[in-house]
């Protein structure tokens, strides 16, 4: 078994895409030890199996990563499960028994018992470590047993939390049809996508009336998994201006995955799918379009228009619809205005939301992150420090790979308002007084858009409003000794 | 390779986290790659705790990989040391990174050349056993650690207290209901005077394990954990060890008269038999219930059980010979210990299952259709599937094992407990049965198709299909805020588009 660790010594390449060089910023980015606490990556079945419909997700691993799947979604194995583990004995690791001849028995038994569209690997760190060569499996497999198996590496060695969805949708890329290749013409698949998406149903005709409230522009795909009602918020929101989106990668079904051809216009709506980006730019010969993430009104607006300006649309009534969002959340903003936001870092949204929280009248000193990919998050970063110029506040200092200990003792340093942070964190924190918003709230709340910048701001100002009322009771510390970390 | 869903008991590195964090000022570090300190979460979510978890990872990554860990490892953990001057380092893999086989060992030493503290690698072979073998191991092997030390160092605390005293060992942090446990035992205790000399893991401090050999006695309330160390404590200094689970009125009973008889014979002179006696059928209620009406109700109704060792057990012998109910299988899943579990129910139930795989349980529920099942929270949910009510009594541990509310399981408290749980589990089955014979239970789609009742607004069926998502408990509101902005704004019919905007308008 040494010889896994010769191999991996010698195999060097890492796997992190690097879309690299630096454009000079203003920005102060420094890079800690990495001892912080996130989710595996794993996790992202969690969302993935639901939001595609049709999907088998199977995590090929150790008992590890079977009991944090179980801890981290609980709820969801009660219902019909559409995610497994493939666990990995001894006899997998020590390679006595036949890779292929076993992934085939449980491949075999999932499309006999559940018969999903499609089967998605997820590879762990132990498939990692002993080597196993799933993408070289995968495609003998698929024409054996005649089921599409997707291979996603989101392991923990490599990816953090929600990087997770962007190995899925990376490999999920691929597997988007051509224009040429479709088997229906064009115009009648797109219009399938659409109308799945918004849940018309039967009612393509609604939809074909609907073509001429478009401009005339090339196609666009928007990549990134949300709930569906978040998905049609989106979709109506560049509707209005005349903009149409052809597809969105995840669809609701993996049969329905939208027509990607080259020379398409394709955007993220997250900031952590930089790996699908570079794939649908380098395998797919698309253009990427990139954009603030459409996160609080200020990142909506900011989407909506650098959209529209690629498209060549001028985008309407953008102003007015901002200014009427931000006159809706007065009450909240009253509540942050001045205040300080910290975040420890964990799911990668963290410049999005900070930046919104900023223009919201909060200051922010520092932003923890798992992973920064300065290009495909380009434009959020310079929104960031426009936003800081135009509100008058320092720019936070941008830490990667955090290390939580050192966060804990700056956080008592700086007197900080609010910490967004990890599970392990928070009641730690509470417990010496420190308001604090579980950072997975944000990763799966419907935030995106327009209309839920409001729900963004019920979940922040929550713990100050709650801590707010226990103050007068004296309920503030609630440990003996004064904090030891 | 193995298909599977759902496990019952956790892989090793979280039994010897539980343990190692228990003790204070005892700090964990894991050999793992990022993703596996999920056990702070647990322990800071499940426990409510307000400290942070002692435990932290020394990050496999990429690097890592390519340049071996030692570097890191030895760094952690004296920055560690340093920071937070534990007592005692504990190192532990994880199964993942155990296949790196890397020296950990050797990583121990050379770190403990420069701390302040101990420093001990978890001795647990990783794929192997599972977290209650692997917490049982390294509970043995911290208590081993500190008692050789001790014996070095001359200062081992051999002689017996004057007065009996016990050692309560095998209460642990995410154990199901512990705390509860161990207050009431620690109560129990007391009030048959008997001194309580140490309680570990939780809350004990690795500096006072050379206090063990004084207790007169050691309990082990649990068949999961605390056994090995038990064992080895017996052999070393002789000392005696119950470990009869006092859960239920008889069982409570038998350990309290067998302490009896552990003390007696070592020059003591106790007779516990008034006390017991006034606890069953006076200060208990359990007795009482079982003799009341309501009990009588429930004779004769099938039940199954399953669970860990301890609970599964207690909880059989608890419905058959104090309640009267009849228990068609008792099943475990702790395999590895499987004998243990036979001889102790056997006759009590008609079958005995052991097995892990929590489809073969849910069928082998569903193919007895039990009145009511006491599982754990894998099982009530296989219940609600078959609205079959079930109480749970063991692990996987979930939020609701750690009430805010004293809730024991042991003792004569818990006792009244489990009499709750059991009533309480049976008649909810009777209450559904009712409910649904007289159509109680509300049903109905709130939202049904086209125009609501008294509405002049017709819903599309795009708006109708987006309000189906919203979740349940706000969709009537949101349903009313919209037709409301739908109204002022004489639209007659809701779209998906007059949603979202009557959403950005009111805020709905
Ligand atoms: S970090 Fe690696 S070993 Fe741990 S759960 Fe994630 S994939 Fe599994
Ligand atoms: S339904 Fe209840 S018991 Fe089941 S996972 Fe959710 S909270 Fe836990």
């Amino acid at each position: 078994m040494r010889l896994f660790y010769l191999l991996l010594i010698l195999e060097k390449e890492i796997e992190i895409m690097t879309l690299a060089e630096t454009k000079p910023q203003a920005l102060d980015f420094e890079c800690e030890t990495g001892n912080y606490h996130t989710f595996c990556p794993i996790s992202c079945v969690a969302w993935l199996y639901q939001k595609i419909e049709d999907s088998f997700f199977l995590v090929i691993g150790t008992k590890t990563c079977g009991y944090f799947l179980q801890n981290a979604m609980g709820v969801m194995i009660f219902a019909e499960p559409r995610y497994a583990m493939a666990e990995l004995e001894e006899g997998d690791i020590s390679a006595k028994l036949n890779d292929y001849e076993e992934l085939k028995r449980l491949c075999v038994q999932i499309k006999r018992d559940r018969n999903p569209s499609v089967i998605v690997w997820i590879g762990t760190c132990t498939t990692e470590i002993i080597k196993m060569d799933l993408e070289g499996l995968a495609p003998r497999l698929e024409a054996e047993i005649d089921i599409p198996i997707v291979v996603a590496r989101a392991n923990g060695l490599d990816y953090a939390f929600t990087q997770g969805e962007d190995t899925v949708l990376a490999a999920m890329a691929h597997r988007c049809p051509k224009a040429e290749t479709a088997t229906e013409p064009e115009e009648k698949k797109e219009r399938n996508a659409i109308s799945s998406l918004l849940n018309f149903g039967k009612q393509k005709e609604e939809v074909t009336a609907e073509e001429s409230t478009y401009h005339d522009h090339e196609p666009l795909v928007l990549f990134g998994s949300l709930p569906d009602p978040v998905v049609t918020q989106l979709t109506l929101e560049l509707k209005k201006q005349g903009v149409k989106v052809s597809g969105w990668l995840p669809a609701k079904r993996f049969t329905e995955l939208p027509v990607i051809s080259e020379g398409y216009y394709v955007n993220g709506i997250n900031p952590f799918l930089s790996r699908t980006a570079t794939t649908l730019m380098r395998r797919k010969k698309c253009k990427l379009i990139g954009s603030p993430f459409p996160i609080g009104p200020d990142g909506t607006r900011a989407w909506v228009e650098k959209i529209c300006s690629v498209l060549g649309v001028e985008p309407q009534g953008l102003e007015e619809r901002e200014a009427k969002i931000w006159a809706n959340m007065e009450d909240y903003l009253e509540i942050i205005r001045g205040k300080s936001v910290f975040f420890m870092g964990d799911n990668l949204l963290e410049v999005s939301l900070a930046r919104f929280l900023i223009r919201c009248g909060m200051t922010c000193p520092e932003i923890g992150i798992p992973y920064m990919d300065k290009r495909y998050q380009g434009a959020e970063l310079k929104l960031l420090e426009q936003t800081c110029h135009e509100m008058g506040v320092p720019l936070p200092r941008i830490v990667e790979k955090p290390d939580n200990y050192n966060q804990v003792q700056r956080i008592y340093k700086e007197n900080v308002d609010l910490v967004i942070t990890g599970m392990a964190h928070a009641n730690p924190l509470e417990a010496r007084g420190i308001n604090t918003k579980w950072s997975v709230e944000f990763t799966f709340a419907q935030m995106h858009g327009f209309a839920n910048a409001r729900d963004i701001l019920e979940l922040v100002t929550r713990p100050m409003r709650r801590n707010n009322s226990l103050k007068d009771l004296g309920w503030d510390k609630l440990v003996k000794e004064e904090a030891k970390v | 390779m193995k298909l599977a869903y759902w496990m019952y008991a956790g892989p090793a590195h979280i039994g010897t986290l539980r343990v190692a964090s228990s003790f204070k000022n005892v700090h964990g570090i894991m050999h793992a790659p990022l993703g596996d300190d999920y056990f702070n979460v647990m322990r800071s979510m499940l426990e409510r705790e307000r400290d942070f978890t002692p435990v932290t990872a020394s990050v496999v990554d990429r690097h890592v990989l390519a340049r071996g860990s030692q570097e890191k490892v030895v760094d952690n953990i004296t920055r560690k040391d340093a920071e937070e001057n534990p007592d005692l380092i504990v190192l532990t893999p994880t199964c993942t990174s155990s296949i790196l086989q890397e020296d950990l060992e050797n990583f121990v030493e050379r770190a403990s050349l420069s701390t302040e503290g101990d420093v001990l690698l978890a001795d647990v072979n990783h794929y192997r056993v599972n977290e209650l073998q692997a917490a049982d191991r390294t509970l043995d092997q911290i208590v081993q650690f500190y008692i050789e030390k001790a014996r070095k160092q001359g200062d081992l605390l051999e002689a017996k207290t004057e007065q009996p005293s016990v050692n309560i060992i095998g209460m642990s942090t995410l154990g199901f209901h512990n705390q509860h446990d161990c207050t009431e035992l620690k109560r129990l205790m007391t009030d048959l005077g008997i001194q309580v000399n140490e309680v570990i893991p939780e809350g004990a401090s690795v500096h006072n394990l050379k206090r063990l050999p004084q207790a007169w006695f050691n309990l082990v309330p649990y068949r999961e954990l605390g056994h090995m160390a038990a064992k080895y404590l017996e052999q070393e200094f002789g000392t005696p060890f119950v470990d009869i689970t006092p859960m239920g009125v008889v069982e409570t009973a038998r350990c309290i008269r067998r302490i009896q008889q552990v003390l007696n014979e070592q020059g003591a002179d106790v007779n516990y038999e008034a006390f017991i006696e006034e606890q069953t059928l006076h200060v208990s209620q359990a007795a009482w219930f079982s003799r009341s009406i309501d009990c009588q109700n429930l004779t004769g109704k099938k039940a199954v059980v399953y669970g860990d060792n301890t609970h599964a057990a207690a909880m059989t012998k608890i419905l058959s010979r104090e309640m009267g109910i009849h228990v068609v299988w008792a099943g475990t899943y702790c395999k590895y210990d499987q004998d243990w579990f036979r001889q102790e129910v056997s006759e009590y139930c008609d079958e005995v299952i052991i097995n892990e795989d929590h489809g073969a349980i849910g069928d082998a529920i569903a193919r007895v259709e039990p009145s009511a099942i006491f599982g754990t929270q894998m099982e009530r949910h296989v219940g609600k599937r078959l609205n079959i009510p079930c109480g749970v009594i063991a692990a996987p541990i979930h939020i609701q094992d750690f009430p805010i509310g004293y809730k024991p399981f042991l003792g004569y408290e818990g006792t009244n407990q489990l009499a709750d749980l059991v009533y309480n589990s049976f008649t909810l089955g009777m209450e559904d049965h009712l409910l649904e014979i007289f159509g109680g239970h509300d049903t109905k789609e709130v939202i049904t198709k086209g125009i609501s009742a008294d509405s002049d607004l017709a819903w599309a069926n795009d708006g109708l299909s987006e309000l189906n998502k919203i979740p349940g408990f706000v969709r009537g509101k949101v349903k009313r805020n919209t037709e409301k902005f739908a109204r002022e704004r004489g639209f007659v019919e809701i779209t998906a588009e007059i949603l979202y905007a009557a959403k950005e308008s009111v805020g709905a």
